[in-house]
C-alpha cells in the first residue's frame, strides 16, 4: 500500500515534470510551426545554470531563481539569433538546425563545466519526509515539484486562456498573417512564446536536478519523452500535452516499479529479471503505437484550421 | 543529353577517388585512410537508403540508425551462438531489418509530417532501449564481434582491401538499385505520392501500401549496412542507433543534396571527412559543427548537389 501511494505520486511527480516539457515544445509548435529539438537542450541548461548559481549564491531558491531567468534570456537571444530564420521553412530544415544547436549545447557545456557531472544539493528543509496520509510519507521536495508543477500549469491555463496576450497568442495559432495585419507585432509575441517556452523547459530542468545528476545529454532521453506525449496528445494542445504527461509519467514509473514482480508471477526468475528491463521501457511505446493505430491525430487534437 | 556538368564530373571523380583509393593507401603506406574510408563508405550506403525514402520517396524518418543497429545486432548475436557464416548472417539482418520496418512503417505511415518524424525517431529510441536491455549481448556496454562473418572462401572479411572493395561494391549495388527503382513505375508513383498524396489517391493509386514497401526496401538496404558496419569495428553496441546516429544521415543526405542519387554519398564523404578533419584540430569539434550545420540549413538549398547544378548554370 505504502509503496503503491509512493509510486503512484512518483508517477504525477514525473508527469507533472514532463508536462512543463512537453507545454513549451507543443507552444512553439502551435504557434511558430517550430519542430524544436534543442529545447531538451535549454533542459539541460536549466539544470546547470541552477546547479551553478546555487553554488555561487548558497541559496537552491535564489539559485533557481536566476537559473529561470537565465534560460529565459537564453531562449529569447536563441530565439532572435537563429530560430527567428527557420519560421515559414520546412520541418526538416528546423530539424538539422535544431539538431545542429544541440550539438553545440552539449560541447558547450563539456568545454565550460566539464565532462563530469554536477549534482545540485537540496537546503535541508526540502529533505524532510512530510506526512501526507497518517502513517504514509513523502520526501518534501518530490511533494513540493508536483505542487510547483501544477501551480505552473493552473497559471499557464490562465494566461492562455484569460489574458490579452494568451488571447493573441491563441489568435497567432489559428491564423498569423491575419493577427499581424491587425496590427500585433508578431515577432515580438513569437520571441516571447519562445521564452515562455524555454523558461518552462529551464524550470522542469533544474526541478529534475537535485533528484538526478546534472549531467550532458540528460535533455536528449527526456526531450524524446515530450516528443512521444505531445505525439499522443495531439499536437498544440496543451490539455492534451497535459493529460498525456501524466497518463506517460504514471505508466513509465509504475511500469519500471512493479512490471518485473507482476512478470515474476508469470514466467520463471530469470526470463522475468531479463525481459523486465526491456519491456518497462518498450511500455510508453507500445502505449504510443496503440494510441496511433486507434487515433493517430493524437487523443486531444487542436483544432484544425 | 547534357554533354557535361559540373556536377557529373565532381561524382565522376569522387567515384573514381572512392576505386582507386586501396591503391593509394597500398602505395603511402597509409592505412588509416582506408580504415576511415571503409566507414564512410559503409555510412554513405545507410545514407543513399535513408535517401531513398527520404528524397524521392518525401518520409522524413528519424529513426534510420535503428536499422544499422538491427543488422549490426544480427551478425553480433549469430557470431555470439557460434553461427559464423555471413551466408546466414547477412540474410538473417536484412530479414531482421525488413521485419523492423515493416512494423514501424505501418505504424508510422498513419501519419505524416512533424508526426511521422517524431514517431520514427521515438521507435528507434525503442530500440535503442531494448538494445541496452540485452544483458545476454552485452547490454549498454555493447558486444563485441570476435570473428568477422565467415564467406567459406569467396572473399576474406578480415582482409582490409577485400571488405574495403566488398563495402564499395554494395554500395554501388544498392545505388544502382535505388536508380532502377525511381525509374520503375513504383518509383514514379512513390515520388507521384511525395507531390500530392489526394491526386495519387484520386487516381487510384493505394498510397500507404506503396510508400510501406519503399519504407522496407530502405530499411533493409541500411541493415546490410549495420551489418558491414558490425563487421568494421568487430563491435556492435546501442549506441549505433542512438538518436544522433540518425540525424548524422539525415545531415550526410542533406548536405549532399536530397533526391539526387549520388548526394547522400558526397554528404557522407564531406560530412565523415569534416568531422575527422575538425576532430584533429580540437577536442570540441561539435562545437564548429553544430553552428555550421544551422548555416548549412539556412542558406545552403539543395545540398552540394544543388551547389553544383548552380555552379553550372551560372
Amino acid at each position: 500500500m505504502l509503496l503503491v501511494v509512493e509510486q503512484f505520486l512518483n508517477g504525477l511527480q514525473f508527469g507533472l515534470l514532463l508536462f512543463l516539457l512537453a507545454a513549451g515544445l507543443t507552444l512553439v509548435f502551435g504557434i511558430m510551426d517550430l519542430v524544436n529539438l534543442a529545447h531538451g537542450s535549454l533542459y539541460m541548461m536549466g539544470a546547470y545554470f541552477a546547479a551553478t548559481f546555487a553554488a555561487w549564491t548558497g541559496s537552491f531558491l535564489l539559485g533557481a531563481l536566476l537559473a529561470l531567468s537565465a534560460t529565459l534570456v537564453l531562449g529569447i537571444v536563441l530565439e532572435m539569433s537563429a530560430l527567428r530564420h527557420l519560421y515559414g521553412r520546412d520541418h526538416l530544415d528546423h530539424v538539422l538546425a535544431t539538431f545542429g544547436l544541440i550539438l553545440f549545447f552539449n560541447e558547450a557545456v563539456r568545454l565550460i563545466w566539464g565532462p563530469a557531472g554536477l549534482a545540485l544539493p537540496l537546503p535541508a528543509w526540502l529533505t524532510v519526509p512530510v506526512p501526507i496520509l497518517p502513517g504514509i510519507h513523502y520526501p518534501a521536495y518530490r511533494l513540493a515539484i508536483i505542487i510547483v508543477a501544477l501551480l505552473v500549469a493552473l497559471l499557464l491555463y490562465l494566461g492562455v486562456m484569460r489574458t490579452r496576450i494568451g488571447m493573441l497568442i491563441r489568435a497567432g495559432a489559428s491564423n498569423r498573417e491575419m493577427i499581424g495585419a491587425l496590427g500585433i507585432n508578431i515577432k515580438l509575441l513569437y520571441t516571447l512564446v519562445f521564452g515562455l517556452g524555454a523558461a518552462l523547459a529551464g524550470l522542469a530542468g533544474l526541478m529534475q536536478a537535485p533528484i538526478l545528476t546534472v549531467q550532458i545529454g540528460m535533455g536528449e532521453n527526456i526531450l524524446i519523452l515530450a516528443f512521444v506525449i505531445i505525439v499522443i496528445g495531439g499536437i498544440g494542445s496543451i490539455r492534451g500535452a497535459f493529460l498525456a504527461a501524466i497518463f506517460v509519467g504514471m505508466i513509465d514509473t509504475l511500469g519500471r516499479a512493479f512490471l518485473p514482480n507482476l512478470l515474476r508471477q508469470v514466467l520463471s526468475g530469470a526470463a522475468a529479471s531479463t525481459a523486465a528491463p526491456a519491456l518497462s521501457s518498450m511500455l510508453i511505446y507500445l502505449l504510443m503505437a496503440i494510441v496511433l493505430v486507434v487515433r493517430p491525430e493524437g487523443l486531444f487534437p487542436a483544432n484544425r484550421r | 543529353m547534357k554533354t557535361f556538368s559540373v556536377s557529373k564530373a565532381v561524382t565522376a571523380v569522387m567515384l573514381a577517388g572512392l576505386v582507386l583509393l586501396p591503391l593509394y593507401s597500398y602505395l603511402s603506406g597509409n592505412i588509416f585512410i582506408l580504415t576511415l574510408f571503409t566507414r564512410i563508405v559503409i555510412l554513405a550506403l545507410a545514407a543513399a537508403s535513408l535517401n531513398l525514402i527520404m528524397g524521392f520517396g518525401g518520409m522524413m524518418s528519424f529513426g534510420h540508425a535503428a536499422y544499422l543497429g538491427i543488422g549490426g545486432y544480427a551478425v553480433g548475436m549469430l557470431a555470439q551462438e557460434g553461427v559464423g557464416s555471413g551466408f546466414i548472417q547477412f540474410p538473417v539482418a536484412l530479414a531482421a531489418s525488413a521485419i523492423y520496418a515493416l512494423v514501424i512503417g505501418a505504424l508510422s505511415l498513419r501519419t505524416r509530417g512533424v508526426y511521422f518524424i517524431m514517431i520514427t525517431l521515438a521507435f528507434a529510441q525503442m530500440a535503442y532501449y531494448v538494445a541496452s536491455g540485452l544483458a545476454r549481448y552485452g547490454g549498454d556496454d555493447g558486444l563485441t564481434v570476435y570473428k568477422r562473418s565467415d564467406f567459406s572462401g569467396l572473399i576474406n572479411l578480415s582482409n582490409r582491401t577485400q571488405f574495403y572493395y566488398l563495402c564499395l561494391a554494395c554500395l554501388f549495388g544498392v545505388i544502382f538499385l535505388i536508380w532502377r527503382i525511381v525509374n520503375s513505375r513504383f518509383g514514379l508513383v512513390v515520388q507521384g505520392l511525395r507531390s500530392n498524396e489526394q491526386r495519387m489517391q484520386a487516381i487510384g493509386f493505394p498510397a500507404k501500401r506503396y510508400q510501406l514497401v519503399c519504407f522496407v526496401i530502405s530499411g533493409t538496404m541500411c541493415g546490410l549496412a549495420g551489418a558491414l558496419l558490425a563487421n568494421n569495428t568487430d563491435f556492435v553496441s546501442p549506441a549505433v542507433m542512438y538518436w544522433t546516429r540518425s540525424g548524422d544521415l539525415m545531415v550526410m543526405v542533406i548536405l549532399g543534396g536530397m533526391g539526387t542519387l549520388f548526394g547522400p554519398v558526397m554528404g557522407a564523404v564531406v560530412y565523415l571527412l569534416l568531422e575527422e578533419f575538425l576532430s584533429q584540430i580540437t577536442e570540441y569539434w561539435a562545437l564548429i559543427m553544430g553552428p555550421l550545420l544551422l548555416l548549412i540549413v539556412l542558406f545552403g538549398r539543395g545540398g552540394i548537389m544543388g551547389l553544383l547544378g548552380r555552379l553550372n548554370r551560372g
